[in-house]
């Protein structure tokens, strides 16, 4: 057992693959030599070599292209956005070259695509974003999402050993913010399985990545007052865990979604619409949602702030609907 | 000829060219009956490039196709059921229906990737395809084609770049066929030359007439065998013309009388005809009786398509993802002791190749320059044993033997 932040799981779960299986490569922006923008793959090259760590030209499209050609291969490659927000210059590759390959024509891409993402790091409208929701809308793909270190290491892990494509998000704030005790050793967390972090009665909060810490803070507050708050980590959102999710709706009678992600489209609503169909009767009170605004993630602090969820808001939506 | 062809080859080269000829009009019936259920893209007057660069092709190497290499699947070993099936949505197709057209592969056996319809995209893919084969010491050549239209996509120059600078094995070839659905080719690129684009990368950029089988196939093998050396990628543009529309319902009023006029005297099958018989190696008899055996092959072909079903409905909630329906085990070469276990043997550091002065690296051959840069980084030919230096062809200059490992 050994303390680490979020960023050394992931690294350390990347090694250990590369490691155990000689089909697994990585390419991508500046991951070699320098390691990584974020230092995530620092330390890779001088042990793999120059033909299994490729540093890239500032080409996402060409990145996301070569991994699906190595896959046809049967290798593994693990591609590297430098920033997830840089997705979007790969849409067309991942969504209708990567997603539907296996379906249209029997053809499996076991490659996954990471990356670090989310915002409160003032990193502006371009180095920010939560852009998971365009792939979860995009069938054919796996969308995994961790929130702690131990989850980053075995799913990292899971996600390079699965036969699909999975996107992996890899939220930039937690990276040195978060320290836990994890496994030295080969464990592996399941995909599509959410997790309860705390046990609660009165309501349920569903969330996932950097909100989940958020939400765990508002609900010691909430606590206080005597709201005994459930908090699901949904960890992986396509496939979702929706039998996690409704079960504790079966309990508390009450949700509210949180996510970082802008709420027109975010995943709140999917979520709310799967509990209306399957548990409408448990529902005591309306479904809330607490995301960031249905704008860009604007630069200056004070913006992002508002711009952001925070404990405050979370605390006062969820007081509203333990009221009911 | 630099790569002499048998006897048997050269009439190989128009029974193949024949074949994509005889199974197209085939399907120009069936379209007309109503029984394609999509589009019919055709490739008449284009067929001598699909069969002439596949045809330079080995077993273990890996192509491509786009809308119109019908002709390069079949020579890969694809039956002419497997267009029929695809084109008519039968559930017999190799993608049982989910997708049309020449949208299909093999991955295992025949080494073909199914194309998409966004073009440009194949190019990357088959540099990684190209970059892998490598790794995995396959020794295989990656071919693909493209379109004078597709050569303006952003991702033909983010392909093109990375094959370049990874030296990946890769052979593209710009079918110029000078329309781009409506538009001339003059009018959406600023170039005569499309193998001009091969400047860019610092790859050979070869021009051959697109109607002349045995000339494609003689510039084909050229490229083929540079790249098995380890040469890196290279550019072919094929000059030739569409006789038809963009599709079947296009019936292409925009192209000028005259031209299509002057196109149709350069038929790649009559002119190729005329080369054969000329020389002997066909006559009136040999070729009514190869017509004969091609047309009893495509009734046969095409019987087994009409009279195969449609996909049972319950089939498009299936196969979004492998559930461990397919193996993944990727076919190793070379020893895996080469790479495994790993080897701590690599320092993170680059050192830059003239630091960046004008001088030699602004030498007319980029190729050149970078092959004399005796680069321990770059991409070598052969997957190189980890911590030794590839091997060069080029003399390495005095600053990189002293540098001893340069980045361009």
């Amino acid at each position: 057992m050994a303390q680490v932040t979020f960023l050394e799981a992931v690294r350390a779960g990347l090694m250990e693959e590369m490691q155990r299986d000689p089909n697994v490569v990585m390419l991508g922006e500046d991951i070699g030599v320098y390691g990584g923008a974020f230092k995530v793959t620092a330390g890779m090259l001088e042990k793999f070599g120059w033909e299994r760590v490729i540093d890239t030209p500032i080409s996402e499209t060409a990145i996301v292209g070569a991994a699906v050609g190595m896959s046809y291969l049967g290798l593994r490659p693990v591609a590297e956005m430098q920033f997830i927000d840089f997705i979007a210059c790969c849409f067309n590759q991942l969504t209708n070259f990567v997603a539907k390959s296996h379906y249209r024509c029997g053809m499996p891409v076991p490659m996954v695509l990471r990356g670090p993402s989310g915002g409160g790091v003032h990193g502006g409208p371009f180095h920010s974003q939560n852009p998971e929701m365009y792939f979860v809308h995009t069938p054919g793909l796996k969308v995994v999402y961790p929130a702690t270190p131990y989850d980053a290491k075995g799913l990292i892990k899971s996600a390079i050993r699965d036969n699909n494509p999975v996107l992996f998000f890899e939220h930039k704030f937690l990276y040195r913010r978060i320290k836990e005790e994890i496994p030295d050793d080969d464990y592996t967390v399941p995909l599509g399985q959410a997790i309860v972090k705390r046990e609660g009665k009165d309501l349920t909060i569903v969330t996932y990545a950097a909100m989940m810490h958020t939400s765990l803070e508002a609900a010691a507050e909430l606590a206080k007052e005597g709201i005994d708050v459930e908090v699901i980590d949904l960890r992986t959102l396509l496939p979702l865990d929706r039998e996690t999710i409704v079960q504790s709706v079966k309990k508390t009678n009450k949700l509210l979604v949180v996510h970082e992600d802008t709420k027109t489209g975010g995943i709140a609503g999917e979520i709310a619409a799967i509990v209306c169909e399957e548990a409408f009767e448990e529902l005591d009170g309306p479904i809330l949602r607490v995301t960031s605004l249905d704008t860009p993630v604007p630069y200056s602090p004070p913006l992002e702030e508002r711009f952001l969820p925070n404990v405050q808001k979370i605390a006062h939506a969820a007081r509203e609907l333990a009221r009911y | 000829m630099k790569y002499p062809l048998t006897k048997e080859q050269r009439v190989d080269l128009y029974y193949y060219m024949k074949l994509n000829r005889m199974l197209e009009e085939q399907m120009v019936r069936l379209f007309r009956q109503n029984k394609i259920v999509g589009g019919l893209y055709s490739s008449l007057g284009q067929e001598a490039i699909s069969i002439g660069t596949a045809y330079a092709l080995e077993k273990r190497d890996w192509l491509a196709p786009m809308i119109r290499n019908i002709g390069a699947l079949l020579v890969k070993g694809f039956k002419p059921r497997d267009i029929f099936t695809q084109h008519m949505a039968k559930f017999t197709a190799p993608t049982l229906g989910k997708d049309g057209t020449s949208h299909f592969g093999d991955l295992d056996k025949l080494h073909v990737v199914s194309p998409i319809s966004m073009l440009g995209d194949l190019i990357p893919v088959m540099t990684g395809v190209a970059m892998a084969g490598r790794y995995l010491g396959q020794n295989i050549v990656a071919m693909t084609w493209i379109g004078d239209g597709g050569s303006s996509t952003g991702a033909f120059h983010e392909g093109m770049n990375l094959a370049a600078s990874q030296r990946a094995p890769l052979v593209l070839v710009i079918e110029n066929n000078q329309w781009a659905y409506s538009t001339p080719v003059g009018r959406q690129v600023p170039v005569k030359d499309l193998a001009d684009r091969a400047k860019a990368y610092g790859v050979p950029g070869l021009i051959v007439d697109g109607n002349d089988v045995v000339a494609v196939y003689q510039t084909t093998k050229d490229a083929v065998e540079r790249c098995r050396a380890g040469q890196g990628p290279v550019i072919i543009e094929a000059k030739t013309h569409r006789m038809k529309g963009h599709a079947q319902h296009d019936p292409a009023e925009y192209v000028p009388a005259p031209m299509m006029e002057f196109w149709k005297k350069r038929d790649p099958i009559d002119l190729y005809e005329k080369q054969l018989m000329a020389e002997g190696l066909l006559d009136a008899r040999s070729k009514a009786a190869m017509e004969a055996r091609i047309e009893k092959e495509l009734d046969e072909e095409r019987e087994f398509a009409e009279n195969s079903p449609l996909p049972p409905p319950e089939l498009a909630e299936d196969g979004v993802y492998c559930d461990g329906c397919h193996e993944i085990a990727a076919k190793w070469k070379r020893p895996i002791e080469d790479v495994m276990p790993p080897k701590a043997s690599v320092k993170a550091e680059w050192l830059v190749q003239g630091f960046g002065e004008m001088g030699e690296a602004t030498a007319a051959d980029p190729v050149a320059v970078m092959a004399a840069a005796g680069d321990g980084n770059a991409p070598s030919s052969k997957a190189p044993k980890n911590g030794k230096k590839p091997k060069s062809t080029a003399k390495p200059s005095k600053a990189a033997a002293k540098a001893g490992r340069g980045r361009r």
